[in-house]
């Protein structure tokens, strides 16, 4: 047989009719639902009179809306509050198990799959949001649809997809300390550009890779986004059995031994090739902060901001002038001299229980800087117990942190979460568009060590660097 | 869905690479439940301040490109986020066809779903199109999709290609859901061997 990549044998074993010239006809395995992007959608199913499929393997959170501050409150903002109302009902009356406001497995919805056990190796995973690439760091083929297609496959559970290309982004050496999965991916972003893999869904190898933790791997397939990727992948191992090994939904003793059995298998063949490949050395990367308005204007913190007449074409001096206007940025300025005024710790790229341990040890016996607003908002409710458990939260409400309840947040800015106009932004998340985080915010994107840096000296610093309080 | 065969429309230069889909539909407009009533929010901060009041630099504020239903822009048009409401958005205000060097996939993808026929064409076309739209050399285009090309009054003339099942669905308004539909005993035949652990109902109480 002919050796076949990660991407291609999960793809292969999901494809239940393929007509020549036509899109391939593709099961998807799990089908993770929000507020935002499937009202439309259950109306489209009720207007033709159509079910769901498989309610059994469609899961709904509720999690770009949803209030941050006291759950005990009423929803003050109206259309807000009908969204998930919307969501509620139309739940109850197709049978989809909903993890409610109140729920103890609330969180965001990348966040909360792999934490309950539903993401897993060789799973074919959609959801009406971009960043399913996220569960792609189990070897699960997940990947982002718009509502017609979320429509698609509540009545179908298949996708007419058409079979994207590959690519393989090869980290090899180790990170120097300091040096996050965030840095990683944002380093690749800059050096591929956010459309260096349109077409293509990425696989993730070499050493630096294969040495990160779940988490790390989580942050580096969310933002394959970013560069233009359907997916991202990473093969699944060791790492990523002991991760699932006794959460909710991973069968359990000997099913879970087949299940590994089956799950190894999930590896590119020698001798199988992609499409398009770049290698990165992980020894050169260091910690980044993006100065623009596209996540793949970002540069070394050590770096300057750059000067416009310094890119290439025409069409990227453009951008990039538009961007420093936009940003209120000054060519040649050091990174380390922007000053912050907000600090983010959130959103599906950087909530989990490592980036707030990573965040609280930067933080540890520290103060946030005068006139500095910093808030920490968790990935999931399981998150901040657990983060509760060991005593994050003490960390950063001592320093001046807010401590919040779960959800997307300032990521995007849906609920009362927003920068103000003009407003400087050091954020954990994935988007520095304009507006993204509130219209005329300024967004920095960064890892949550370098974001809790930065809210303590209130500008930007090389955490490599820093020296740790225990 | 609208079928989509043959359209005239004048052109509204946008000439920026990467404009994304919080740019396109903001999201504090996400929060509606229906598909329609998007166009009036349509690339919102750009259009007004923040007062409301449009600002008259903006494209889509000049009087010349009033009434535009063919939108021409950079490269990596419709990057970020998954939301549907971007190429609702750009129909409701009266967009069929957005012609662009590139595309990001997801966004390529929601248009065919919604009668919005995406045309990439090489940068170098674009720029050619742009040049002509800025000296009022064309003014509309005729954009075909049945004999896959587009020309203007004035000697411009461009081919282009889309995949041949998107340009079949496009052309025919086809639902693909129906089509899909009538796979379901391929579909029940599949799910015959998928794992029991993959459901979810059962387990919830655990
Ligand atoms: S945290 Fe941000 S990027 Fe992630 S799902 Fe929510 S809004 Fe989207």
């Amino acid at each position: 047989m002919k050796p076949r990549t990660l991407f291609e044998k999960v793809w292969d074993r999901h494809v239940i009719d393929q007509e020549e010239g036509k899109p391939a006809t593709l099961y998807i395995d799990l089908h993770l639902v929000h507020e935002v992007t499937s009202p439309q959608a259950f109306e489209g199913l009720r207007l033709n009179g159509r079910k769901v499929r498989r309610p059994d393997l469609t899961v709904a959170t509720m999690d770009h809306n949803v209030p941050t501050t006291n759950r005990n409150l009423p929803i003050t903002d109206e259309t807000s509050a009908k969204q998930m109302n919307t969501l509620a009902k139309n739940c109850k009356e197709f049978g989809i198990r909903l993890y409610d406001l109140d729920d103890p497995g609330q969180g965001i919805v990348h966040v909360i799959g792999p934490e309950l056990g539903l993401t897993l190796p060789g799973k074919t995973i959609v959801c009406g949001d971009s960043h399913t690439s996220t569960h792609g760091a189990f070897g699960a083929l997940a990947f982002g649809i718009g509502t017609s297609e979320v429509e698609h496959v509540l009545a179908t559970q298949c996708l007419q997809q058409l079979k994207p290309q590959t690519m393989e982004v090869h980290v090899k050496g180790t990170l120097s300390p300091g040096v996050t999965a965030k840095d990683v991916i944002l380093a690749i972003i800059s050096e591929i550009g956010t459309d260096g893999a349109t077409g293509t869904v990425i696989e993730y190898t070499g050493e630096a890779i294969r040495n990160m933790s779940m988490e790390e791997r989580m942050t580096v397939c969310n933002m394959s986004i970013e560069a233009g990727a359907r997916a991202g992948m990473v093969a699944p191992d060791e790492t990523t059995f002991r991760y699932l090994e006794n959460r909710t939904f991973v069968p359990k003793g000997e099913a879970f031994e087949q299940a590994k059995q089956l799950w190894r298998q999930l590896q590119t063949d020698e001798g199988a090739s992609y499409d398009k490949r770049v290698v990165l050395d992980a020894s050169n990367i260091a910690p980044q902060v993006t100065w623009g308005t596209s996540p793949g204007m970002g540069s070394a913190v050590t770096d300057r901001v750059p000067d416009p007449d310094s890119f290439q074409s025409d069409a990227e001096r453009k951008s990039a002038r538009r961007a420093l206007e936009y940003m209120g940025l000054k060519p040649g300025t050091p990174m380390s001299e922007i000053p912050v005024d907000r600090v983010f710790i959130g959103s599906c790229t950087n909530s989990r229980l490592e980036d707030l341990r990573m965040a609280a040890q930067v933080v540890k016996h520290r103060k946030v800087a005068p006139g500095v607003r910093a808030m920490v908002v968790p990935g999931s409710q399981e998150v901040k117990k657990q983060a509760e458990a060991e005593g994050l939260h003490e960390i950063f409400l001592h320093a001046g942190f807010e401590w919040r309840e779960s959800g997307c947040s300032m990521c995007l800015a849906m609920n009362d979460d927003v920068l103000s106009e003009g407003e400087r932004c050091a954020s954990t998340s994935n988007r520095n568009f304009e507006g993204r985080q509130g219209r005329g915010g300024r967004t920095h994107l960064v890892s949550p060590m370098m974001a809790a840096a930065a809210a303590v000296h209130g500008h930007f610093v090389d955490i490599r660097n820093w020296t740790f309080k225990d | 869905m609208e079928a989509f065969t043959q359209h005239t429309g004048k052109i509204v230069p946008l000439d920026r690479a990467n404009v994304d889909t919080d740019q396109i539909i903001p999201k504090q407009f996400l929060k509606r439940v229906e598909r329609t009533g998007f166009g009036q929010y349509l690339f919102y901060n750009w259009r007004f301040d923040t007062q409301g009041n449009p600002d008259p630099d903006f494209e889509l504020n000049q009087e010349k490109y009033a009434d535009g239903s063919i939108l021409l822009s950079g490269a990596n048009f419709g990057c970020g986020s998954s939301r549907e409401h971007a190429p609702w958005a750009l129909l409701d205000y009266g967009f069929r066809v957005v012609i662009a060097p590139s595309f990001a996939d997801i966004f390529y993808n929601n248009c065919f779903k919604n009668g919005i026929l995406p045309i990439r064409l090489p940068e170098e076309t674009v720029n050619t199109l742009f040049q002509r739209v800025a000296q009022e050399i064309t003014h509309t285009l005729t954009v075909d999709l049945e004999a896959n090309k587009m020309e203007d009054h004035n000697g411009f003339s461009a081919e282009f290609k889309v995949e041949p099942y998107r340009r079949y669905c496009l052309l025919n308004g086809l639902d693909d859901i129906a089509v899909t539909l009538q796979k379901a005993d391929k579909i029940s035949s599949y799910e015959k061997n998928l794992p029991s652990y993959y459901q979810v109902q059962e387990k919830q109480n655990l």
